[in-house]
């Protein structure tokens, strides 16, 4: 084994981004947490961990350049690094999207309660899932659990469209309700975009791990062979 | 312009070291193809086969067919022919010392039997443009010795030696690995410009300046050709865990 160093801060990068998506998948949880409750105070956990996602962001993205420039990387440590880039820049999307769904919450903390044709828990429960499993994926190189992840993507999209619809015709029909609508279509706008995220991140772990591009092509997301398609 | 190089069941020994065993490739014409692997793995050897230099050692042997082109070098022609046809340069560059600029590159032709000054000049003069060295050097032609000149410039020498010839093939064994940055890149680039008219193999340690300069690589190991694909797939997404281990610095 030689250029140990190198080995080392490659694992030194890689413990930088399971501390990033700890936060990350910590406050899509406490944002989902402060929907459910109405905990003002779990919206300022999410604000504040926001910023910390922010600083790391950089801290990685820096990394990951000297990487490059300092040992030019080749094959998969080439392919890790630039997937560390992209899963970092998922990562603070997905903290932005906690800030966002927060920001909602303490604005219907205003309003008075609705009900609301929409299931909010179940969708975000299945994003989260799918933040966790992806980033599970990561954590053990597993190519075959980063798949299982795509294709709960379309279930999630379904769940934003139906909500979408079920919205606007709140808004059409009972005038009264827009705003507490209007701010639960956020949330679900936020929930299909973190969910993905969490798609981008399930695909950049193909990528490391096989060197497979499965972007945009359908029939290469479930295809556990990459080179099947080439 | 350069030729294709086909190579099959090609082994080499020197005494009982079987130091290549069965090579099949094909090197594409008017590409530069870049061979690596660590030290020893027979990628020189495998070079020095291409122009029958291998067997200029008394206990080298070579079997197997290398064409270039349509010619059979282990059949159907002499060895002062064939390095006609397949010009080389060293890691060392290694002018005549004593000779001048001109005839350093003239010493080729003059030995091929050119005696018309017009043609020399004009083949010295093109040979020294297309190693990117004429501007430097076009006033002190018969005056500096090749000797005379910096490392660099010494090694584009070698190569207007080589090219002046007119050769179809030019083997390169690590031509920029005793040279500086500025003079690397120099090397480089002028690789990158001569194989749209020669087919260029080179041998290199610089797995960077084989990502640069060649569209095809092959990674050697222990005298066998483990991998040979285009340079992108071999650098980004090489198929072997032995190609994947040694360009990632696991070994060698």
């Amino acid at each position: 084994m030689t250029r140990i160093r190198f080995q080392q801060s490659l694992d030194d990068l890689k413990e930088q981004l399971l501390v990033m998506a700890g936060l990350a998948e910590q406050a899509i949880q406490r944002a989902i947490e402060a929907y459910r409750v109405r905990d003002l105070s779990i919206c300022d956990l999410v604000s504040r961990s926001e910023i910390a996602i922010n600083r790391l962001e950089r801290e990685i993205d820096q990394a990951s350049l000297d990487l490059l420039a300092m040992e030019q990387p080749m094959a998969i440590d080439l392919r890790f690094i630039l997937s560390v880039i992209k899963i970092n820049a998922d990562l603070e999307r997905v903290g932005d999207a906690a800030k966002a769904i927060s920001d909602r919450v303490r604005n219907m903390e205003q309003m008075a309660a609705a009900d609301l044709p929409v299931d909010i828990p179940r969708m975000a429960s299945l994003a989260a899932e799918m933040v966790r499993k992806s980033l599970q994926s990561f954590i053990e190189g597993d190519a075959g659990m980063a798949r299982n992840v795509l294709t709960m993507d379309d279930a999630v999209d379904a769940m934003n469209r139906a909500a979408y619809k079920a919205l606007t015709r709140v808004m059409e029909e009972q005038s009264h309700l827009a705003p507490q609508a209007l701010n639960a279509l956020m949330i679900s706008r936020a929930l299909e975009r973190v969910a993905d995220h969490a798609t981008n991140i399930a695909e950049d772990v193909i990528f490391w791990v096989q060197g497979a591009d499965v972007r945009h092509h359908k029939s290469l997301k479930t295809n556990p062979d990459p080179h099947a398609m080439e | 312009m350069g030729v294709g190089i086909e190579v099959i069941n090609l082994n080499a020994w020197y005494g009982t070291n079987h130091s290549l065993q069965d090579i099949n490739l094909n090197i594409p014409g008017n590409h530069a193809t870049a061979l690596i692997g660590p030290s020893g793995c027979g990628k020189s050897t495998f070079v020095r086969c291409l122009n029958r230099m291998h067997e200029t050692n008394p206990i080298a042997r070579v079997t197997g067919t290398v064409r270039i082109g349509d010619l059979d070098i282990y059949e159907d022609v002499q060895p002062v022919e064939i390095r006609r046809r397949v010009g080389m340069v060293f890691q060392r560059p290694n002018p005549f010392p004593t000779m001048s600029i001109y005839d350093n590159v003239a010493a080729g032709l003059k030995l091929n039997g050119y005696r018309n000054h017009r043609v020399l000049d004009e083949i010295v003069e093109k040979s020294l443009k297309n190693s990117a060295l004429w501007g430097e050097v076009k006033d002190d032609l018969k005056k500096k010795s090749g000797a005379s000149l910096s490392g660099g410039q010494q090694q584009r020498l070698c190569i207007a030696r080589a090219l002046a010839v007119d050769p179809e093939v030019l083997l390169m064994d690590e031509p920029a690995s005793a040279l500086d940055p500025v003079s690397t890149s120099k090397i480089e680039d002028l690789i990158f410009q001569l194989k749209s008219q020669y087919t260029i193999v080179i041998v290199t340690h610089n797995m960077q300046q084989a990502a640069r300069v060649a569209e095809k690589t092959g990674f050697f190991l222990n005298g066998r050709m483990v991998e040979f694909d285009s340079t992108h797939k071999i650098f980004t997404n090489p198929s072997d865990k032995r190609t994947e281990d040694y360009i990632t610095g696991r070994f060698g």
